[in-house]
């Protein structure tokens, strides 16, 4: 309902949602962030931003504007 | 040996997957670094003997995810493979993966499988399989992916020879394609393509539309070609998307049979360390810890081969000067060529221990958790937390570090960059630091441990930065530069740092440093020599005229020959220099001869030390040479009688270098990264306005 990466707590993960293409740059698709895959939050850098996130096996960190793009499905 | 035939294999992979480890073992010493026509990319290649009949020629490709280029030095992968006359076309592609994700890896490979160049996959780290509880089904993955597959540890150096026996089997690989993008897409579409150029094989096609703006090599006929076709480039855009998942889901059906993963087996060594690494506490203070001790080692342990060089080349310089016959092809030597030399050598402490740790830090993988951890901080600033790289490179050299700064995606937080850097002390600045910090500092203790002169240097870095990141602040409320932000870093998995491939960066980097600024320098040192040693008719007539005042009448002659050699120093060529500009730097407490070596250090700090050592040696025609210090603390102000290089003065020297941009070859790097005059002239005005005025400042404070 409305969540996306950016409303993940640390630990938790969720289901990625279909994006618009628009705004999602290739080359964060082509390191593995699909729609269907699944996306946890591993870390929260200390001025909250950005993220660090695993997604289909890749160990990533994108900034909170970029995460807030991304629609989820909480798990 | 002869008529050995030569295979150009390119090496392609992830970054992290132990690529550059591969190319390492595979060409050992017999590597080389050399630009990519037109553009300054370090080009790593070797030869490798693969038989007695047979040579590899390798080129290491900058690491990549993806053959759609996001950086610059991913444009040269891009530029390599689709380019059939490019130098180092390949025969044989070797595409490096890394077993724990070997799925984000396979992407790149069937990019290039599709490319249908004779390809092969080599799987590294294949020695922790069993650790991490991976089983890999060989056989039906290289019944799979059409393709030969070589399990290798390059780390360990195994597999290494299997992988060249296969590599001399090049001809019989298959080059099928894996994916076909085509039928999935949108079949009509593709067929168009297809038939438009068939000359290609369908996937360059589909490259060449769409990274048209990166394949500098097309023609004017194949642009106009593939401009006729591109009509419709949303469309383009979502076929792009649709092709990446169309990958993914080939590359997960054909894993979900051929490879498993015990994940009762993984460990959290990674979890670990990075919930301490990047703690909201601990993780900047192990930062802070990590870059306090960089700076220290480099001047604990530079400063020992530094003095060394120091004086041999001082000593060197004397035997020359004694030993050899006299004339002006001695001077030269001993004048111009052996303090040039010694200049550039001096260097090679400090730039090596930077790049050893810079290295390190980058090989363990501690360095995307700084930038993860100062991201937030830079973008303040206008920055990237990419930046830092940049940053912590400046301090070395700034030439490599505004080419560090390319994987910065943001236009505007590049630049800014870019234009910031400079301002970090590079090594360059340390010679004349530290000799003038020795000038006009003592040397004691306060505190019981600090020493006074490295306390001062210390509060010269904090300058440097301060006035980095203050500038960056103003440029990013001025600039007004429009640029789409994304920001993706990977963070690899923590590894133990090989020695093998940290020697091997530390000396490629000092050499590319040597053999790039050495040139400029030892080239300005010679220039230097002879504008010193020659001179209008006031210069040639010294040794008739001077004896002829009536002030030198009653010296020895010991006196008058230091007469003649200073009268002929200021009618030298650069000393008319120098005084012509004497009346713009005296109110920073210069004369002109300091003005000379600011001058002549216009192009490259550096030269600050060694054109001084240069006028005073010509000034001390015969006597000892000396070291550079003793040289400079007995220059007196003729106006004052007082030490030419006192408090005020020296103080004013030190700020005027800390701000100044003086280094052709960062102006040079920036017009070429910017493409534009205007940013490497803005810095220039900018940088030399501060410097003047805080020079000017402080000179009438102290003086």
């Amino acid at each position: 309902m409305g969540d996306t990466i950016a409303s993940l707590r640390i630990g938790e993960s969720g289901i990625i949602e279909d994006f618009s293409l628009d705004v999602i740059p290739l080359c964060l698709l082509e390191m593995g962030c699909l729609p269907g895959k699944e996306v946890s939050l591993i870390q929260i850098a200390p001025l909250k931003d950005p993220l660090y996130i695993k997604v289909n096996g890749s160990h990533l960190a994108i900034r909170k504007e970029m995460a807030d793009l991304i629609n989820i499905t909480k798990l | 040996m002869k008529n050995n035939a030569v295979l150009n294999v390119a090496l392609v992979g992830n970054p992290n997957t132990g690529k550059t480890s591969l190319f390492n073992q595979l060409t050992g010493l017999k590597q080389k670094v050399g630009n990519y026509p037109g553009i300054t990319v370090d080009k790593k290649h070797g030869k490798c003997k693969i038989s007695d009949e047979l040579t590899a020629e390798i080129v290491d490709l900058p690491g990549t995810y993806s053959i759609n280029p996001q950086t610059l030095d991913e444009t040269i992968v891009l530029e390599t493979l689709l380019n059939t006359n490019n130098e180092s076309y390949p025969d044989a592609v070797i595409v490096v993966a890394e077993v724990e994700n070997l799925k984000r890896n396979l992407l790149l490979f069937s990019q290039i499988k599709d490319l249908q160049i004779p390809t092969i996959l080599a799987i590294n780290m294949s020695d922790q399989m069993e650790r991490k509880g991976i089983d890999i089904d060989i056989a039906a993955l290289k019944t799979a992916l059409k393709t030969e597959i070589v399990l290798i540890s390059s780390r360990k150096n195994k597999g290494i020879d299997i992988l060249k026996n296969e590599l001399a089997n090049y001809k019989n690989w298959n080059t099928e394609t894996l994916a076909n993008i085509s039928t999935k897409i949108d079949a009509k579409y593709f067929k168009e393509l297809e038939t438009t150029f068939l000359e290609n094989s369908l996937y360059k096609s589909w490259l060449l539309i769409t990274q048209q703006e990166y394949c500098l090599f097309l023609t004017e006929e194949q642009n106009n070609k593939i401009n006729a076709f591109k009509t419709d480039i949303e469309k383009i855009k979502k076929y792009q998307h649709k092709e990446t998942i169309f990958r993914y889901q080939r590359i997960n059906e054909i894993l979900k049979t051929t490879y498993k993963i015990d994940k009762s087996k993984a460990t959290d060594l990674r979890s670990k360390l990075d919930s301490v690494l990047t703690h909201k506490i601990w993780g900047y203070v192990i930062f802070a810890v990590v870059l306090l001790l960089i700076f220290q080692s480099i001047f604990e342990w530079a400063s020992f081969p530094m003095d060394l060089i120091d004086s041999v080349f001082a000593n060197l310089s004397e035997l020359a000067k004694t030993n050899l016959p006299e004339g002006v092809f001695t001077n030269l030597i001993a004048e111009g060529i052996i303090p040039g030399i010694g200049g550039v050598l001096i260097f090679i402490p400090q730039i090596a221990i930077l790049f050893l740790f810079i290295s390190l830090l980058e090989e363990t993988g501690y360095m995307s958790r700084v930038v993860f951890l100062m991201d937030k901080i830079m973008r303040k600033f206008g920055m990237s937390g990419k930046s830092i790289i940049p940053l912590i490179s400046g301090t070395a050299c700034a030439i490599p570090a505004i080419m560090a700064s390319r994987n910065i995606s943001n236009w505007k937080e590049r630049l800014i960059t870019i234009l910031v850097v400079p301002f970090t002390t590079c090594s360059a600045r340390l010679p004349v630091y530290a000799i003038l910090i020795a000038l006009i500092i003592p040397s004691k203790r306060v505190f019981g441990i600090f020493n006074l002169q490295g306390l001062t240097l210390m509060a010269l870095y904090l300058l440097g930065f301060t006035a980095a990141i203050c500038s960056a602040i103003l440029l990013n409320n001025i600039l007004k530069v429009k640029s789409k932000s994304f920001f993706i870093i990977e963070m690899p998995n923590y590894k133990v740092p090989s020695i093998k491939n940290v020697f091997y960066e530390v000396v490629e980097k000092t050499k590319a440093f040597i053999l790039g600024a050495g040139k400029i320098i030892l080239a300005l040192s010679i220039v230097l020599w002879f504008l010193a040693s020659n001179g209008t008719s006031a210069y040639k007539n010294a040794e008739k005229y001077v004896p002829t005042l009536e002030e030198n009448s009653n010296l020895d002659t010991e006196a008058l020959q230091k007469k003649i050699a200073s009268y002929k120093l200021e009618n030298s060529y650069i000393g008319t220099m120098g005084k012509f500009i004497e009346p713009v730097i005296e109110p920073l407490g210069y004369d002109w001869k300091i003005g000379i070596a600011l001058i002549s250090s216009f192009a490259a700090r550096e030269v600050f030390v060694g054109a001084l050592a240069t006028i005073y040696s010509v000034e001390s025609e015969g006597e000892d040479v000396g070291t550079i210090k003793e040289r400079m603390g007995a220059e007196i102000n003729t106006k004052t009688g007082l030490k030419r290089f006192n408090f005020a003065t020296g103080m004013s020297l030190l700020l005027f270098y800390a701000f100044a941009m003086q280094c052709i070859g960062t102006l040079a790097i920036v017009k070429r990264e910017t493409k534009s005059w205007k940013w490497p002239i803005l810095q220039l005005s900018g940088m030399g306005a501060l410097a003047y005025i805080a020079a000017f400042i402080a000179y009438n404070i102290l003086k």
